[in-house]
């Protein structure tokens, strides 16, 4: 588990769980709530480098798609194909199995910058 | 200045069921309720109500309504009483305007359903068309509101109600009294399951829905309807045709009757259409590999684009599917690729419906 207060949010909706220099990715259980019915997701790929701000997957509904940005950058060191395999994971736990990728941070005062699950809320 | 959505006479009982309300085409709809995975089970497997209130309805009344509607309409109208048929409604250079029902109440008075998005255009081009018949030409979409009663499940649980419903057969029309009112009820819909329409006052359909709530149906929305609509293959006036295309394009040649009595808009060009054949064609398209196609992506063959989707989704029966104009040459199982966000993903060509159950 991912707790939500444990971890940090971007204003477009993903969280981060950092232990040391890794940050696990996923996105909040409002996000999850608003796509609905996720069925399809397409994950960065291990090894990767991404940014924080950039896009770098994507989580379908049944009827859109949605951009995931990166919270934060570094290379992905794990992806979660658990949800590759069953998508509504993300719906049914996004805090915890339906995780979905994880990074090692070239920049760990990126996360610093994040919202706290308190100021997350106060934004939606 | 924003235009002012409408609300259908239903909003506050949709919204009361958890409907999540949105934008369409001006009116204010519920997208779903609890998913739409779940309310394309519930009208898959037992049954689904939708408020469809949008959709217009024309009555075409007077001594000509009959040949006026001939002239008009692409199908053969020659139906006795309570009966009703599927139609396109084509400009003189045989574009589609529109797809409607129409029903025959009797010989001078005719019902006809349209889309909503189409609804002024339709009713200003029969208007137009209608000068030189005995025939009034009337809107009264304001006037009803309008409940699909859909799923395998839907007569039975209708029987309840009114045991004669079940009787109706398939494109028929009667009057039938619920809750102290007159309505309409029709064997129709836009799902691939069995099921009826209901057309009556405002009050009344209030009524209906608060029964069907209590009574079985799931409250479903129009992003469900649209899955349902896509699997059954049944096409979307203004996305899947519009005036840029013919009947024979859309692969409806079905619903143009070249022999019927009466002459009827752009037959003529119809009937070369038919003769000389199209070079383009609406076919289905099933994505086998991974990703989800959706409207507007390129359809390609052997790396050369030929076509675009106009309607696609996730299917929960198939994964995802999409429909699209393509050459003629492209047949049932052909292999081609459809670009997802700039990649290309094998997809298969697939002669439409994807799903039949009626």
């Amino acid at each position: 588990m991912y707790e939500q207060e444990k971890c940090k949010f971007a204003k477009t909706h993903e969280w981060a769980f950092v232990e040391g220099d890794t940050a696990t990715v996923g996105i909040s259980d409002h996000a999850q709530h608003e796509i609905s019915d996720i069925v399809f997701v397409e994950l960065p790929q291990k090894g990767a480098q991404v940014k924080a701000g950039e896009r770098c997957c994507v989580i379908e509904s049944v009827k859109s798609a949605s951009d995931i940005f990166s919270p934060v950058s570094g290379e992905v060191t794990e992806v979660n194909e658990a949800v590759t395999a069953d998508p509504s994971l993300v719906n049914r736990e996004p805090h915890g199995a339906g995780w979905l990728f994880k990074v090692k941070m070239s920049d760990a005062k990126e996360a610093d910058a994040l919202l706290t699950f308190e100021d997350y809320k106060a934004t939606l | 200045m924003e235009k002012e959505l409408k609300k259908t006479a239903l909003y506050d009982a949709c919204l009361a069921a958890g409907g999540k309300m949105v934008d369409f085409h001006g009116w204010l709809l519920p997208v779903q309720y609890e998913g739409i995975i779940a309310e394309h089970k519930a009208v898959r497997e037992a049954a689904g109500m939708f408020d469809v209130s949008h959709m217009g309805q024309i009555y075409f009344t007077g001594k000509d309504a009959y040949k006026f509607l001939q002239s008009v309409a692409t199908n053969d109208y020659k139906l006795e009483p309570g009966r009703g048929a599927y139609a396109h409604i084509l400009n003189e250079q045989g574009g589609i305007i529109d797809d409607i029902i129409a029903f025959c109440l009797n010989g001078e008075e005719f019902l006809v359903v349209v889309n909503s998005a189409a609804r002024e255009k339709d009713y200003a081009w029969f208007k137009k068309k209608a000068e030189g018949f005995d025939v009034t030409v009337r809107d009264a979409s304001d006037e009803f509101s309008m409940l699909a009663l859909q799923g395998p499940k839907a007569l039975d649980y209708l029987e309840k109600l009114d045991p004669s419903i079940k009787q109706l057969k398939r494109f028929w029309i009667k009057k039938l009294s619920l809750f102290g009112a007159d309505c309409y009820i029709t064997r129709t819909g836009y799902t691939g399951e069995d099921g009826v329409e209901v057309m009556g006052p405002h009050a009344t359909v209030k009524e209906l829905f608060s029964w069907c709530l209590a009574n079985g149906f799931k409250p479903c929305g129009l992003g469900a309807r649209d899955v349902l609509r896509l699997e059954a293959g049944y096409l979307l006036s203004g996305s899947d045709m519009d005036e840029s295309r013919n009947p024979y394009e859309a692969s409806c040649g079905w619903v143009v009757k070249l022999n019927k009595e009466q002459d009827f808009t752009a037959k003529d060009i119809m009937a070369r259409v038919k003769a000389e054949g199209v070079k383009q064609k609406l076919m289905g398209f099933k994505v086998k590999g991974a990703g989800i196609a959706r409207e507007g992506c390129a359809v390609y063959k052997e790396g050369k684009k030929i076509g675009a989707l106009t309607s696609a989704t996730y299917s929960p029966l198939f994964k995802a599917i999409g429909a699209g104009y393509v050459p003629s040459e492209i047949q049932d199982g052909d292999e081609v690729e459809i670009e997802i966000r700039g990649r290309l993903v094998a997809a298969q060509a697939v002669k439409m419906p994807f799903y039949k159950n009626i």
